[in-house]
């Protein structure tokens, strides 16, 4: 195959459907600039994830006198309750899931509160008798904190066992279901340009016609007939995921980096190395999937 | 070279079939005129020949390859040594008289230097090397055929079909491409061509295929246009003269052999040259 008579035929194939592969460039940019962006939002979780899980505690809270009666029929938990627990947190069954453990008495607890709720009215109104003391358990591999959660719930003066890691799971799962809702997107318009691929390569083998008429007669084999027809749309989506990479890129230079972690320095974010990471994977499924596409249409709409 | 052994093409939908159990043997370096009365099957004949179309029974023989059950992957190969015209020439009406003819050989792949050599010298056999540089829509209606024809025996082909090539042309220009596809001939490769043109075939005197309704219904060497047979439909003198020639196909396939390693060679040429 001749290099140039190659470039002169795709050459002739874009210029001849200029608005067309324009909205192929478009289609393709913008949906791969979904999956690029959901990438992002997959790899911002995992990093939450090891971030955060690795902070989690599990707290068990004790009874105090204005806790629920079905839950703390006893009121204010006594000693012994104190040491039931304390004991089984030193127990050979629970030692191997423990990583550390700390007491936190009405005083602590009241002291953090006033810390966090200082500008609440509620601050004002709260008695540290109404805090519960808490037993903050630091686990050794967080998911298996459900060993400490069930070895707790249900002891008698204790109130509830809370694994944080619940709270965290509720953000995740919102992320989760913002980055499922981009990839939903992103197909939906990866669709429509495997759609206007096929269309465009149907408009451009009906131009050409004449010059296909006469390869086939004096032999072109299928392949050279094809080649270019395939190409005009592979270079076309080319393009459009090169812009896509590029947007990827852009967003975590100047939305991630420049705006979200000035604003919340204490929350480590998604750098430019895991923008790209993405950039071949982005380039490289607009590519094939244009390949597939016109391939697919030549096929049907070139019979040799 | 050429063998149809009771092929008949029976198209989706169509009443009776364009062709109805043909059989026809044609020897490389014949001249062949196809005649008959419109829709009589000459372009279906053709068509079969250059695997546009596929018989739907009987077998069919072009150089070397069984046209039915030859898989498309094959076809290419084939059709370059075939070269074909039509009668409203088919040419590229963007592209110069040197750019059509060249691009019949950049598709295939030879080089530029190739095509560098063979475009004019082929220009020049059919007569136009001075308008090389014209667009078709500056020539006269005989020089895009000869254009045309330069297209299809720049690769030179084996074979040359021509579908009424003439069919457009007055009779002097008719001549003229005529004198061509003799001097064509005359090189070696075997033609055939469908024609309503009296004059010519008279003229020329070369075997004559009369093809009636599908059926081929005359089958002279050194003949002229006009049928010796009445009118009606003599379907029995076709089936007189088929026995003899149903047979033959068979054997006659054994010859097509010895031809075989002659196109190997320009097979194999062509792929030295396509890299
Ligand atoms: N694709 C097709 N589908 C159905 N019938 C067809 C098709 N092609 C040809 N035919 C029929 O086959 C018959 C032979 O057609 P063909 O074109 O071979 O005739 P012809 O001898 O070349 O005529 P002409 O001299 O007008 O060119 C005609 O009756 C035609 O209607
Ligand atoms: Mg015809």
């Amino acid at each position: 195959m001749k290099f140039g008579f190659l470039m002169r035929e795709i050459g002739q194939g874009l210029s001849r459907n200029v608005s067309m592969i324009v909205s192929i460039i478009l289609v393709t940019f913008l949906s791969l600039t979904f999956v690029g962006t959901a990438g992002l939002l997959q790899a911002q979780i995992g990093q939450m994830k090891t971030y955060w899980y690795d902070k989690a505690q599990v707290a068990i809270y004790l009874c105090t006198d204005t806790s629920p009666a079905d839950a703390c029929p006893q009121g204010e938990a006594s000693s012994d309750v104190k040491a039931t627990v304390e004991a089984a947190l030193k127990d050979a069954a629970l030692t191997p899931f423990v990583e550390r453990y700390y007491f936190e008495d009405h005083q602590a607890a009241y002291d953090k509160f006033q810390e966090q709720f200082a500008d609440n009215a509620v601050a004002k109104y709260v008695k540290k008798e109404q805090l519960n003391e808490t037993y903050w358990v630091k686990v050794k591999d967080p998911n298996k904190s459900a060993v400490i959660v069930e070895s707790f719930t249900g002891v008698a003066g204790v109130e509830e066992v809370r694994d944080q890691r619940s709270y965290l799971d509720q953000i995740f799962s919102i992320l989760n279901a913002a980055s499922i809702a981009a990839v939903g997107i992103a197909a939906i318009m990866l669709a429509s340009a495997v759609l206007l691929i096929s269309t465009t390569i149907r408009l451009s083998a009906f131009s050409r016609r004449r010059e296909i008429g006469i390869m086939r007669l004096v032999g072109a084999s299928n392949f050279y007939i094809q080649l270019p027809f395939i190409l005009e749309g592979v270079v076309a989506a080319t393009i459009g995921s090169v812009l896509a990479s590029g947007a990827v890129v852009a967003i975590v230079v100047f939305f991630v980096q420049g705006y979200l972690a000035q604003r919340l320095p204490l929350t480590s974010f998604v750098g430019v190395d895991d923008a790209l990471l993405l950039m071949p994977l982005i380039i490289g499924s607009g590519v094939v999937l244009a390949a597939i596409a016109s391939g697919f249409a030549i096929r049907r709409y070139l019979k040799i | 070279m050429i063998s149809f052994s009771n092929v008949t093409k029976q198209h989706k939908g169509a009443p009776k079939p364009a062709l109805d159990a043909v059989s026809l043997e044609i020897e490389r370096g014949d001249f062949v005129f196809l005649v008959g009365a419109s829709g009589s099957g000459k372009s279906t004949l053709l068509r079969l020949m250059l695997r546009e179309e596929i018989a739907s029974r009987g077998d069919l023989f072009v150089l070397g390859q069984n046209l039915v059950t030859i898989p498309s992957r094959k076809v290419p190969a084939l059709r370059r040594k075939m070269g074909v015209v039509f009668q409203d020439f088919r040419l590229l009406p963007n592209k110069t008289v040197f750019q059509n003819v060249a691009f019949s050989l950049e598709v295939i792949g030879k080089s530029s230097a190739y095509i560098a050599d063979a475009v004019p010298e082929v220009l020049r056999l059919v007569g136009l090397e001075e308008k090389a540089d014209r667009l078709p829509n500056e020539l006269s209606g005989g020089e895009q055929q000869r254009v045309a024809l330069a297209r299809a025996i720049v690769n030179k082909p084996d074979l040359l079909l021509a579908d009424e090539p003439t069919g457009n042309l007055d009779p002097a220009t008719s001549a003229g491409i005529v004198s061509l596809l003799e001097k064509i001939n005359q090189n070696g490769t075997t033609i055939v061509m469908a024609t309503h043109d009296v004059g010519i075939v008279d003229r020329l005197k070369r075997r004559v295929i009369e093809l009636r309704g599908g059926v081929i219904v005359r089958d002279d060497k050194k003949s002229g246009y006009e049928t010796a047979l009445p009118i009606t439909d003599q379907v029995p003198i076709s089936s007189d003269t088929e026995p003899e020639q149903g047979n033959e196909p068979e054997q006659a396939n054994e010859p097509e052999q010895g031809n075989e390693p002659e196109s190997r060679i320009s097979s194999t040429d062509q792929a030295e040259e396509q890299e």
